[in-house]
């Protein structure tokens, strides 16, 4: 049996065959009755349509006077429509990434990842590359306020001061509450404040905390610290319910770490092997080769019968704690202890206990030092919990005089924000620097707003040895100012933090360099290159010193094999995250990689339970509402059903439910913070008794693009193998569909009724890994911010109107082969293997929708480009309807100056938001179709820069930025007639002797594949086949 | 062949000049065309704004500086840095200074030692040379063009209305001796009134031929017209606004020669040309305080717009719809198209007008029809070897797609 002969769903309505589903499966545009207003007759349209032409050429005659305004003293680098680039760092709370910001006329307009950072190594996510439409956001704070009234620095800074030093003098107890801070000149700043005021701690705290594994650590190595990790390194992982590709401490240098062993070709048939054992179905689950699913409840069971099983083969002492039946358990020991010294072993939970007996076994698997760099510390996650708490009971026993929370909203973001909350009226003086007005800005006396990160100076330490810097990338749009001089400010320093961080470098770094440049070369190239690396790897190995017994008996005591009751794990989203960016709408309408839901907080169950509760989804994401009773409390939210969930457990992700953030996002979905507990000494994200949910009688409509535009039934589509096919034959896994002749069946490329085109300057192509794409998503935002691809809110996509130019389909198989045995697939769907497949505009040769444009405004370049031009279109469609591949977008309503998208558009319907706007590309009207144009604004800079140097283009010069975005480098963009570019060596191209500029090249990669390839049309996009590094057992 | 002699002649005399005065004094001056051409474009963009080769302007002529100075390096410290020269309380620097008005000349610290020598290679070079442009233009505005003559082709429209004329008298001729030669016959009474049909003026205008005529004229007319129209929605050639400051490129562009691109810095580097900004007119009217036209009024213009912080804001006058890309150093920095190309005489206009239609059909035209500029341009090799070293037009590489200018 061929591994491939799979078959493929892209949800479970398709996999039943919901009526709803196959109702709409075969259209493009659904009707879905929308439109059908009887008050407005055609009579009124053609009414209307009478005026607005005359309205149109009435107002057409005289031209608006438009003005030219210059600089008055024209800064020497900065010309207008011509970029710059600064190299700076994205912070939110602990989440690092260096970044290059792209400023245009003095805008950030793109966030690309800077490749000069050995920790993020030009690697960005979906939140970084939205982040920088955040700065945008109509709900930051205008300036400084007092209570609801504004109020000048001067004033507050005098009332703040006084009220510090009337506390201080009482001795009175003051404390600074933030996230982590990874700046150690912010942390030099407090360290100014606390010099003045002796009685002021900090406090640190996570939305998701990492106090339990630096709490592992110290009990395993004596130093509470979080090490660097290294998944290049390791041939064989092994994760406990860690998103290291998602979410979990680093996931951006991990997805480029993971990348690494992932990528395989003809001359490297090697690859890493990675088991996942976790409750929700995460991105890091979807990639992994091996997934079984555990509760909650059992995690702790399940690493200590790792422990067990690795500590047998070691010969080392078994511990008590552990428990049998674990799938895939005993092969993932059995191939860790081949692979020790090149394993790794990661587990996200944050019970000290387990973390102690992961650390056990990482220490006998001889990790650290290999896979695990101990000497190279991770400041990522510093949040103490057990401090954080202390501070909340003395806020409730009045015990506090000040607090200023730094950047940090831990009344919406902390289990006990609410008692926090209610208690900060017994604090006398409260400050705020956050940038809007959350939730506890809102609460606090004083706000004193913050910069945007884009605005700010900083510097940050994420690891040890490895530094970064912060430049501002626009000046302050508002009247905020750097929350450190505020603090300084406070201390009775009146200092610039610019040159606070200046002189700081001086003292600490510059002697450290090797660079051999006297300051201020040092500091500009520093500056310049965004990151600063000083010393190299020195320390010694750790010795594990943990006392496993006693984290045994604990875990005894706190888990069970056989919990049959319902329980919850809370997640982070990969959109909206802890809940710090949910006002970003880039964010809102980021499909998650998993469920695709947009715009929306739900909880997901397991199709078993969605069957004994009584839940049903179809393909309109229709599904009804649960009450889930937790403890006491309870929470209302709508059941989806999802394949990968851990039978008897709800998946519910946090970020949501907040109430002071924006219009945009609002009231959206419910907030679960104050669902999680602490045990043992630190917070715990999953809930695993007294949980009951019940089935309300209450519907409600989930906005998915799951189920949209649906292949069913091609298995050209997917094309994948398993690595010891692959290991046979490179081939593995392809499709070689033919088409018969009267006399032969032939390939479907030879048979054609076009000529086939000669590019004689360039060839555009891409070509991407499937292997290596994570599906993180990152091109969908990058996609949006450098297209102006318009946002259209949670009822459009419901109507199936998302504007993406590019999307991830979400591939679930399983291996059962017979279509019709429902029984069979449904079992499998229970756990099913996920394969993404990012879609995007496949730039064919012999374009369908071309051919049938009635005005030409689709048509081919001489590049190999399928071109829009949308002031040609005149919205007929039939390019949609006729394209294999349904990338292309209709315009249905004017999404810019548009009161009716004006919360969900920010970008085009605010003076504010549209400074995030690329001026080198069109704001789409209504009624005009739209697509992936191979970024040609990028195409044509790149030749243009290559002009007017005088010189051939190189390849790199043009990148798009779907690729720019893409961590693990699955997408690899380039001209095919170029011999040297990385495209034509990855495709392995030869081209013919005849015809050497010919659209029709050879491609040897045994790999790559164009989808669908029956239909002959002929794609310039490649796909590189997916293989999974698991054994079939069944072959 | 006598003007082909004589300007040997002239060409040996010149040679002969120029070996001498490089044995008589300055054997550092070079002749060579390549580094005069350097001094010229060194020339154009430094020197241009204040110095004329053989005219007063603020600056003296430098005609002849290489012998007026004191020496070649005097020169040299001069440009660098005229300033520590006058304090130094140098004769002749203070003697320039006295004459040029106690205007100091801007220092130009970054220019080498050979740059200023091509600088004065050029001025030589400018000096001397012959003077045949104007014989050349004396002889050659007799040019010989095909076809007939404009004045001819009146007095052929002349003979033909006059043969009409006459056509039309014999004709009426004709019809009155037939008439008369009818009615001295016998007719019955039908034929008589065919004859003598009256003549009204209503039953032509009643007829079916004269109306169905007359509508379609209308109609065609009036569609024409609205056609026409159509086509000019939007279409503003012509139009010049009037400017906050009433600008004269006319007397900068013009009389003074300043290059394009000392103001308009961005029309090399990017998409827009960039209107410059008042510090850079504030280069030269930092001592050039009253204009050529308006006196002092419009300069003081600029002085406040800088003393109070406030740009000044010009009217567009070329303006393209948001859905269309132009990129200017595409055009002026890689195709090395003329500014004029587009603009228009710009250096003939007090006031600023958009000269060109700035139409889809406009710029398609001139790719349809404008060599590339392939010269010493790597980037086309590929192209040119394709297309076996010939001349491409725009269109061949693709400069008609859609996706040139609309995305």
């Amino acid at each position: 049996m061929s591994i491939t002969k799979k078959t493929y769903w892209k949800g479970i309505q398709q996999l039943k065959n919901d009526p709803a589903f196959v109702e709409h499966a075969h259209k493009e545009f659904v009707d879905l009755g929308v439109e059908n207003d009887p008050r407005h007759t055609r009579r009124d349209f053609l009414k209307m349509m009478g005026f607005s032409v005359a309205a149109a050429s009435l107002a057409a005659c005289e031209a608006p006077i438009r003005k030219a305004i210059p600089f008055v003293n024209k800064p020497i680098d900065a010309d207008p429509s011509i970029p710059n680039y600064y190299a700076s760092t994205y912070i939110n709370g602990g989440d690092y990434c260096s970044i290059v910001v792209k400023t245009l006329e003095g805008r950030p307009i793109k966030i690309e990842g800077n490749t000069l950072s050995k920790v993020s190594n030009g690697g960005t996510n979906a939140q970084v590359e939205a982040s920088v439409m955040s700065l945008y956001d109509n709900y930051r704070l205008r300036g400084p306020k007092k209570d609801n009234g504004n109020v000048s620095w001067e004033d507050a800074d005098k009332e703040i001061t006084a009220k510090l030093q009337g506390v201080a003098a009482s001795n009175g107890q003051i404390r600074i509450v933030s996230n982590t801070i990874l700046s150690p000149s912010t942390k030099a700043a407090i360290q100014h404040f606390k010099s003045k005021y002796p009685t002021a701690n900090h406090i640190q705290y996570d939305q998701v905390s990492y106090y339990g594994m630096l709490k592992g650590n110290e009990a395993s190595f004596g130093k509470a610290f979080l090490p660097s990790y290294d998944f290049a390194k390791a041939n064989l992982i092994v994760s406990v319910g860690a998103d290291f590709l998602g979410t979990w401490l680093s996931p951006i240098e991990f997805a480029k770490q993971y990348s690494v062993n992932r990528k395989i070709s003809e001359e490297n048939r090697n690859m890493s092997r990675h088991y996942q054992f976790e409750t929700n179905l995460t991105l890091t689950g979807a990639n992994a080769d091996y997934r079984t699913m555990i509760r909650p409840s059992q995690q702790g069971l399940v690493v200590a019968q790792l422990y067990n099983l690795i500590a047998g083969k070691a010969g080392n002492a078994t511990i008590s704690a552990g428990m049998d039946k674990v799938a895939n358990l005993d092969k993932a020991a059995e191939e860790l202890w081949a692979n020790r010294g090149k394993a790794l072993l990661v587990c996200g939970s944050n019970d000290k206990d387990v973390q102690v007996l992961v650390n056990g076994i990482n220490s006998m698997l001889d990790s650290y030092g290999s896979t695990i760099l101990s000497n190279k510390a991770v400041n990522y996650r510093q949040g103490n919990d057990e401090e954080m708490a202390a501070f909340i009971a003395d806020a409730e026993a009045s015990r506090i005089g000040a607090v200023i929370f730094y950047n940090c909203n831990p009344v919406y973001d902390h289990p006990m924000g609410a008692q926090l909350g209610a208690a900060l009226k017994n604090i006398s003086l409260t400050v705020s620097t956050s940038y809007t007005e959350d939730e506890t800005a809102s609460m606090s006396t004083y706000k004193t707003p913050d910069h945007h990160y884009l605005e700010s100076w900083n510097d940050f330490e994420p690891k040890t040895n490895s530094f970064s810097l912060s430049q501002p990338a626009i000046t302050p749009i508002f009247n905020t100012r750097q929350a450190q001089e505020s603090l300084l400010m406070w201390a009775g320093e009146k200092v610039e933090y610019f040159s606070f961080v200046k002189n700081n470098w001086k003292d600490w770094y510059f002697n450290q360099s090797a660079l051999g440049l006297g300051f201020q070369a040092f500091w500009d190239k520093c500056l310049y290159d965004g990151v600063l690396e000083v010393g190299g790897e020195s320390g010694g190995s750790l010795s594990f010193a943990g006392d496993v017994n006693a984290a045994s008996s604990a875990i005894s005591a706190n888990y069970k094999a056989n919990n049959t009751g319902f329980e919850i794990a809370l997640y982070e989203s990969y959109g909206v995250g802890n809940g710090s960016q949910a006002n970003n709408p880039l964010l809102q309408e980021f499909p998650d990689p998993i469920t695709k839901a947009v715009w929306d907080n739900y909880a997901t169950i397991s199709q078993k339970d969605a069957a004994t509760l009584g839940v049903d989804n179809d393909a309109e994401g229709h599904t009804q509402y649960l009450n889930i009773a937790i403890g006491g409390k309870s929470v209302k939210l709508p059941a989806l059903v999802q394949p990968g969930q851990t039978p008897g457990t709800i998946g519910i992700a946090i970020g949501y439910g907040r109430t002071k953030v924006g219009k945009v996002a609002e009231n959206l979905g419910q907030n679960v913070y104050p669902f999680i507990v602490m045990s043992n000494g630190t917070l715990n994200y999953s809930i695993t008794s007294n949980v009951t949910p019940t089935l309300l009688d209450e519907s409600y409509q989930i906005a998915q693009t799951q189920t949209h535009q649906t292949y069913m039934g091609r298995s050209s589509v997917i094309q994948e193998s398993v690595l010891s096919e692959f290991k046979k034959d490179p081939e593995a896994g392809r499709e070689f569909p033919k088409i018969s002749k009267w006399d032969e069946k032939v390939d479907p490329g030879t048979v054609t009724l076009w000529k086939g085109h000669d590019y004689n300057n360039h060839h555009w192509g891409m070509s991407i890994d499937l292997n290596s794409c994570t599906g993180c998503g990152a091109c969908i935002v990058a996609c949006n911010v450098e297209n102006n691809v318009a946002l259209v809110g949670k009822q459009e996509v419901i109507n199936r109107r998302e504007m993406h130019w590019l999307r991830i389909d979400r591939y679930y198989s399983s291996s059962a082969t017979d279509i019709s045995d429902y029984e069979a697939l449904e079992h499998a769907a229970e756990n099913p293997e996920v394969v993404f497949q990012p879609m995007l505009c496949q730039h064919c040769n012999n374009a369908p929708c071309e051919t049938v444009c009635p005005v030409a405004a689709t048509t081919h370049s001489t590049e190999g480009l399928n071109q829009m031009a949308y002031n040609r279109c005149i919205g007929t469609r039939y390019c949609a309807n006729n394209c294999p591949y349904k990338v292309r977008r209709f315009n249905w309503f004017k999404y810019h100056d548009n009161q009716q998208f004006y919360e969900v558009n920010p970008s085009m319907n605010t003076d504010l938001g549209r400074m995030v706007l690329n001026p080198e590309v069109t704001v789409r009207s209504r009624g005009v179709m739209e697509k992936c144009s191979f970024c040609v604004q990028r195409i044509q800079s790149g030749k243009l820069a290559a002009k007017k140097e005088k010189r051939k283009l190189k390849d790199g010069d043009v990148v798009t930025a779907c690729q720019a975005s893409c961590t693990s480098g699955a997408i690899v963009f380039g001209d095919m007639n170029d011999s040297e570019s990385k495209i034509s060596k990855l495709l392995q191209i030869t081209r013919s002797k005849e015809r050497p500029n010919s659209s029709d090249k050879q491609i040897g990669n045994p790999r790559a594949y164009r989808v669908l390839e029956e239909i002959g049309v002929k794609p310039n996009i490649f796909y590189l086949t997916k293989i999974k590094n698991k054994e079939v057992t069944n072959a | 062949m006598t003007h082909q002699i004589s300007g040997l002649f002239k060409n040996l005399i010149t040679a002969l000049f120029i070996v001498l005065s490089l044995t008589s004094f300055s054997q550092d001056i070079s002749s060579d065309a390549g580094v005069i051409t350097q001094g010229e474009t060194l020339f154009n963009s430094n020197c241009k704004a204040c110095h004329r080769v053989d005219q007063k302007l603020i600056g003296p002529a430098l005609a002849g500086i290489e012998d007026r100075a004191p020496s070649i390096d005097w020169i040299k410290e001069f440009v660098r840095n005229s300033s520590k020269l006058i304090a130094s309380g140098d004769e002749y620097a203070n003697k320039v200074y006295e004459e040029s008005g106690k205007i100091l000349m801007t220092s130009f610290t970054s220019l080498s030692d050979d740059q200023i020598m091509s600088i004065l290679a050029y001025v030589k070079a400018e000096a001397e040379k012959p003077e045949e442009v104007a014989t050349v233009a004396d002889g050659g505005g007799t040019g010989s063009g095909d076809g007939v003559p404009p004045t001819y082709l009146n007095a052929i429209l002349v003979g033909m209305i006059v043969i009409l004329v006459l056509l039309l008298v014999i004709l009426g001729l004709i019809i009155s001796s037939l008439k008369r030669y009818l009615d001295q016959k016998d007719l019955t009474e039908e034929d008589r009134e065919v004859v003598h049909s009256p003549f009204t003026f209503s039953s032509i205008v009643q007829s079916t031929g004269f109306i169905f005529i007359v509508v379609f004229l209308v109609a065609s007319i009036s569609f024409k017209t609205v056609i026409d129209g159509l086509y000019t929605i939007g279409v503003q050639q012509g139009y010049a606004p009037k400017q906050p400051i009433a600008f004269s490129h006319k007397v900068h562009a013009g009389e003074y020669e300043i290059d394009c691109q000392y103001c308009h810095t961005g029309a090399i580097k990017g998409r827009s040309a960039n209107i410059p900004s008042p510090n850079i007119c504030m280069n030269c009217h930092t001592q050039i305080r009253s204009g050529t036209n308006t006196g002092e009024t419009e300069i003081a213009k600029i002085v406040s717009a800088i003393e109070t912080n406030r740009p000044i804001e010009w009217v567009r006058v070329h303006n393209l719809p948001d859905l269309a890309y132009f990129n200017h150093s595409q055009h002026v920095n890689v195709g090395g198209i003329e500014c004029q190309t587009c603009h228009g005489p710009i250096e003939e206009m007090d006031v600023v007008k958009q000269y060109s239609l700035l139409t889809m059909g406009w710029c398609i035209d001139c790719h349809r029809t404008t060599d590339l500029n392939t010269k010493g341009n790597e980037y086309y090799d590929n192209l040119l070897e394709l297309h076996n070293n010939n001349a491409m037009k725009v269109e061949d590489i693709g400069g008609l797609e859609c996706a040139k200018c609309h995305y």
